[in-house]
């Protein structure tokens, strides 16, 4: 079903409604303005000397002398603090990542200097002619590596190389283990690999001499949080700093973190006083961008022979890089991984041990779908398992064990508040959808090319807008409860909305505008949206998390209610009606018989305060804070069902169908909510199939280009077929959910299970992403061997 | 990802490249298409001082037909033979090839002899040639020579250009009409290398056969055997046999998922020529 069906809204454009965006004439006529594409008078570009090596003592870094104020080292940066990310969790073990590296480099692509020249080619040019002294240290390359009796520390003062340990249990397991009919036990791994963001990252900081503000342009997700950042980092008050994200070619966690390249280029632009540019290129987008996904899981079900799941156990291990990233912290992904691996089903006992492991590799950073995508990678993985040992089809188990809607809201074994929906229905739908009975009638007859075909599924419950509640319990060093709107009525009747979050491709410049045209009855294409400048609107938090139509949204609802209440006040005034009587629709205020515009209201209020009610203070910009009612979380949920063809000879890979029923509670705009959907399904099927950076035992990484490095294109993502239910959030304005990261959590599972059931006849089994041919070919080999 | 400085000169005439070549104060590289050489030089994985681009040189663009032969000039592009733009002696195996390297873009400006120069073992062209018993022929200070391609080639990205020396063309035999070709070639994705690729070519009138299998880590392996066995009309099983067999004898480091791939590979592309 496209967006064409859904049958939302007829001419309005508020909440439900389907209209394009308005940010897209800019961006797809090439107008936007990224990193690359600022000028600033006098800017000189950045080239890092990155360590080539994965772990070594530095020792003097030899420079040219022609290039003596061109290279800048560690001490000409000691006046700036170092990133420090620990949570308040007292056995966590913290690093301190200073600007440049001090003493030592813990991974490939660590920055150990900097060059500036008026080229980046030219920088390059004195990057090269530079000599470092390192004296090499064995790399701990892998977590079985690091975390062996006789590893090396990484940061000498610990007592082990793991950030942190946990250790959950909760429910009778013993009880589990002894009423079990099976237990099952896996082990399960992901690959590591990057966000990709179209553009890279990129920094440009310069003093601006007559506000006195150090002017950071940066490609981030939060410019605000970014702002107390380096304020903090450079002992400057906030009010000498302004942020500025400028068009963003995407992130997905990526760009949400405050990184040292940041720290470098703002410290750097401001012990110079010098414009300063650094344009991540992809070569270090691939090495040093903080990367994903890289987690292992042994996992054991105990269930009963009807496949309902009694009790799971499992060790997550992930592999969090050389430094803990601010402000997630290393212990992020693993932590999340504990506190929602149950997934939509119910478990009623539980045991979870958790360990984030320090490696001489790049630091692991937020990406789409944070840790849910292995958390579902694994249940699901194990669902099907669980089915296969029981000679059930897996659909049934899954259904078995889905939560009902009748136990909504529900709370989960781990302390997490679901709080609506249909969880079974979705996965009902999707069966329904791919024809699962077609699926199985072909297979027992068998494919004419010799293909082998597989049915799999995978449900996930995704947390999204986390409040304030969310993020104390995680100890983080920020808490990200609320967003901040301020709605401005200009004199001609427009509205300007100054949003504290950071918009780099979800949309919101539309659907933020949707809202207000929701409240205040105003066209969209009259809307502007603000954003991504700590100096343009109240301090928000950004954008990341699935966060920012929840709450930046409620924040413009409120402030757009207020400033309707107001509109109707004055409009009713020049009216001679009263405010209860009037309406806003069609960008006027209406009486039964009477109209009058916006602009005529606006005016009054701003130019002509003697046309205002009596009492009515002058002016029509209102700011509003929101926080949703709940600060737990908005559950959004789906089930993604596909059907693989595999080639036993080849180990080629093709997606035959690929359903997803989604429900992210009330659709703002279904059009960009599919489009979200779909785009998060390509990047899972990269995680599911392509994208990989493997490490050798030196502690290098393999795919540093897209030579090595494979991304879906247009011809590796099928045509996603859609189906929404809408379950409103009891505990967000208008009931919406937020839904960035869900289309990226379920397709490794999905794709998993669908090739497991279409290898079961050669005993062959599946258990690592990416999944690629030759790893296919490994598995029907292993099971060849295993079964004669 | 910016390249290291370096001089750029376009070259009027084969004789003027191979003597900027020859002239040249340090590394010194020809620029045919670019498309593996360029990023090289952004990743500063290729020192090169001097730069000599071919692509002005019309010659190095020619085609020249023999009723044997086609020589096809070293900066042919992809794109000219996956258009038919250029004449084809192989019933079509070369424009096949061709439309199957790479991105449109990538076919747009990389050529035949680029590709060759390079010799990345899991390219389409290196296999092909194998295949076809093209040859190479190469221009330095001292005149013209003629090499078999598996003369040409002596490794993966090694082949036996000399210093100042470049290609000036490549001749491919012109093929039976009877003749059959399979093309069989397994990447991770569209537009990537190939993990795995097979040629086969079957003439059952004149009783030749040939089967070669590329991508692997060496340089293309002619699988003889397993060419005569295709040739024997030997069912798809038994073949399989041969070819493993073959592969076991011929390329003994496979792991047995690689032994699987490159079998499944050539016997595909040798099914191919029979359906």
């Amino acid at each position: 079903m496209g967006y064409s069906d859904l049958n939302h809204s007829d001419t309005k454009q508020g909440i439900g409604a389907s209209v394009k965006r308005n940010e897209d004439a800019r961006l797809v006529n090439g107008q936007g303005t990224y990193l690359a594409d600022l000028e600033i008078p006098g800017t000189l570009e950045a080239a890092f000397i990155r360590s080539p090596v994965a772990h070594a003592r530095l020792g003097a870094v030899k420079v040219p002398s022609e290039y003596n104020n061109h290279v800048f080292l560690a001490a000409d940066l000691d006046f700036a603090h170092p990133i420090v990310a620990a949570t308040d969790d007292p056995q966590f073990q913290s690093t301190k990542q200073f600007a440049l590296a001090k003493n030592k480099v813990r991974y490939v692509g660590e920055m150990i200097a900097v060059c500036i020249a008026p080229t980046r080619a030219q920088a390059e040019d004195i990057a090269q002619s530079c000599e470092l002294e390192l004296d090499e240290l064995p790399a701990l390359w892998d977590m079985d590596v690091a975390t062996s009796p006789d590893a090396l520390l990484i940061h000498e003062h610990w007592r082990d190389n793991i950030y942190l340990k946990t250790d959950v249990s909760v429910g009778d397991l013993e009880r589990a283990r002894k009423e079990a009919t099976v237990s099952l036990s896996k082990s399960l791994s992901m690959g590591r690999h990057g966000a990709v963001p179209l553009e890279c990252r990129g920094v440009l900081a310069h003093h601006d001499r007559r506000l006195n503000e150090l002017t950071v342009y940066s490609s981030t997700q939060f410019p605000h949080v970014l702002r107390t950042c380096i304020s903090r980092a450079l002992d400057l008050p906030e009010s000498q700093v302004r942020v500025i994200a400028p068009d963003v070619g995407g992130g997905f966690g990526a760009k949400g973190n405050f990184s040292p390249e940041e720290l470098t280029i703002a410290a750097l632009a401001m012990k110079l006083n010098q414009p300063i540019r650094w344009i991540e290129d992809r070569r270090e987008n691939l090495i040093a961008s903080p990367h994903a996904r890289e987690h292992r899981y042994d996992v054991t079900v105990h269930a009963n022979n009807d496949g309902l799941i009694l009790g799971i156990e499992a060790m997550i291990r992930v592999d969090a890089g050389a430094y803990s990233v601010w402000p997630w912290t290393a212990a992020m992904e693993a932590g999340m991984v504990v506190g929602i691996l149950p997934g939509p089903y119910h478990v009623p006992a539980y045991a979870a041990k958790s360990q984030s492991i320090c490696t001489n590799k790049t630091p692991m950073g937020p990406y789409r779908g944070v840790g849910r995508t292995g958390a579902c990678f694994a249940m699901d993985v194990m669902i099907d398992a669980l089915a296969r040992e029981l000679h059930l089809d897996p659909a049934d188990v899954r259904l078995l064990n889905l939560i009902k809607p009748e136990d909504m809201p529900y709370q989960s074994i781990t302390g997490k508040q679901y709080d609506s929906g249909d969880y079974p229905e979705a996965a009902r739908k999707a069966l329904d959808a791919i024809d699962v009975g077609a699926i199985r009638s072909r297979q027992a007859t068998g494919e004419k090319d010799n293909r082998l075909i597989g049915f799999g599924m995978s449900s996930y419950t995704e947390q999204t807008a986390h409040g304030t509640a969310e993020w104390v319990s995680r100890g983080l060093p920020v808490v990200f409860g609320y967003e901040p709107a301020l709605a401005r009525l200009t004199p001609d009747g427009k509205l300007i909305l100054h949003v504290g979050i950071q918009n780099h491709g979800q949309g919101l410049e539309t659907t933020l505008a949707q809202v207000a045209s929701e409240e205040l009855g105003i066209a969209v294409a009259d809307v502007v949206v603000r954003h991504g400048d700590s100096s343009v609107s109240p301090y928000g938090m950004g954008t990341f998390g699935s966060r920012s139509m929840t709450m930046a949204g409620g924040a413009v609802s409120v402030a757009c209610g207020q400033l309707a209440d107001k509109v109707k006040r004055i409009g009713a005034h020049l009216l001679q009606s009263t405010a209860d009587a009037v309406t806003l629709f069609d960008g006027r205020v209406h009486t039964e018989t009477a109209s009058v515009p916006l602009a005529e209201v606006a005016e009054a209020a701003t130019l002509h305060p003697e046309r205002l009610p009596e009492g009515e203070e002058p002016g029509l910009d209102i700011s509003a804070v929101y926080e949703p009612k709940r600060s737990t979380g908005a559950f959004s949920y789906a089930t993604h069902a596909c059907v693989m063809a595999v080639d036993p000879g080849t180990g080629e890979m093709e997606i035959l169908d690929y359903v997803v029923v989604h429900d992210c509670g009330r659709m703002v705009n279904p059009m960009i909510v599919e489009a979200q959907v779909v785009g998060g399904v390509a990047q899972g099927l990269g995680t599911a199939l392509y994208e990989e950076i493997p490490y050798d035992d030196n502690g290098q990484p393999l795919s540093s280009t897209f030579l090595d490095y494979m991304i879906p294109g247009c011809a590796e993502v099928p045509n996603v077929r859609m189906l929404h239910i809408e379950t409103p959030s009891p505990h967000t304005q208008y009931g919406i959910k937020g839904l960035g990261e869900g289309g990226a959590i379920s397709p490794p599972a999905a794709v998993v299970n669908a090739l497991n059931d279409a290898l079961k006849s050669l005993g062959a089994e599946i258990t690592q992403t990416p999944v690629t041919p030759l790893r296919i070919l490994e598995a029907i080999e292993s099971g060849t061997a295993s079964s004669s | 990802m910016k390249p290291a400085p370096f001089s750029y000169y376009r070259a009027t005439s084969v004789e003027d490249a191979i003597a900027a070549l020859s002239g040249a104060d340090g590394m010194a590289a020809v620029l045919a298409g670019g498309q593996s050489l360029v990023p090289m030089l952004n990743l500063r994985l290729s020192p090169v001082d001097h730069l000599i681009d071919l692509r002005p040189i019309a010659a190095l663009s020619r085609q020249e037909e023999t009723p044997e032969a086609i020589c096809y000039g070293a900066l042919t592009t992809h794109a000219a033979f996956e258009d038919g733009a250029v004449p084809d002696g192989t019933n079509g195996l070369m424009r096949y090839a061709a439309s199957h390297i790479a991105y449109r873009a990538v076919r747009n400006r990389g050529t035949l002899g680029g590709a060759l120069a390079l010799a990345d073992p899991a390219a389409d062209w290196l296999t092909t040639a194998v295949a076809l018993d093209a040859s190479v022929t190469l221009t330095g200070p001292d005149g013209q020579r003629y090499l078999a391609i598996t003369d040409f080639v002596v490794g993966p990205y090694y082949t036996q250009i000399a210093e100042h020396e470049i290609i000036d063309s490549v001749v491919v035999p012109r093929r039976s009409a009877t003749e059959r070709w399979g093309y069989y070639k397994v990447a991770p994705k569209v537009g990537e290398y190939a993990k795995s690729l097979a040629v086969a070519l079957v003439d059952s009138e004149k009783a030749s056969a040939r089967l070669v299998i590329g991508a692997w880590s060496d340089v293309p392996l002619v699988l003889e055997a397993s060419a005569i066995a295709l040739l024997d009309g030997a069912k798809k099983n038994d073949l399989t046999m041969v070819v493993q067999n073959e592969l076991d004898l011929k390329m003994p480091s496979l792991s047995p998922a690689e032994r699987r791939l490159h079998t499944a590979t050539a016997v595909r592309a040798a099914e191919q020529t029979r359906s």
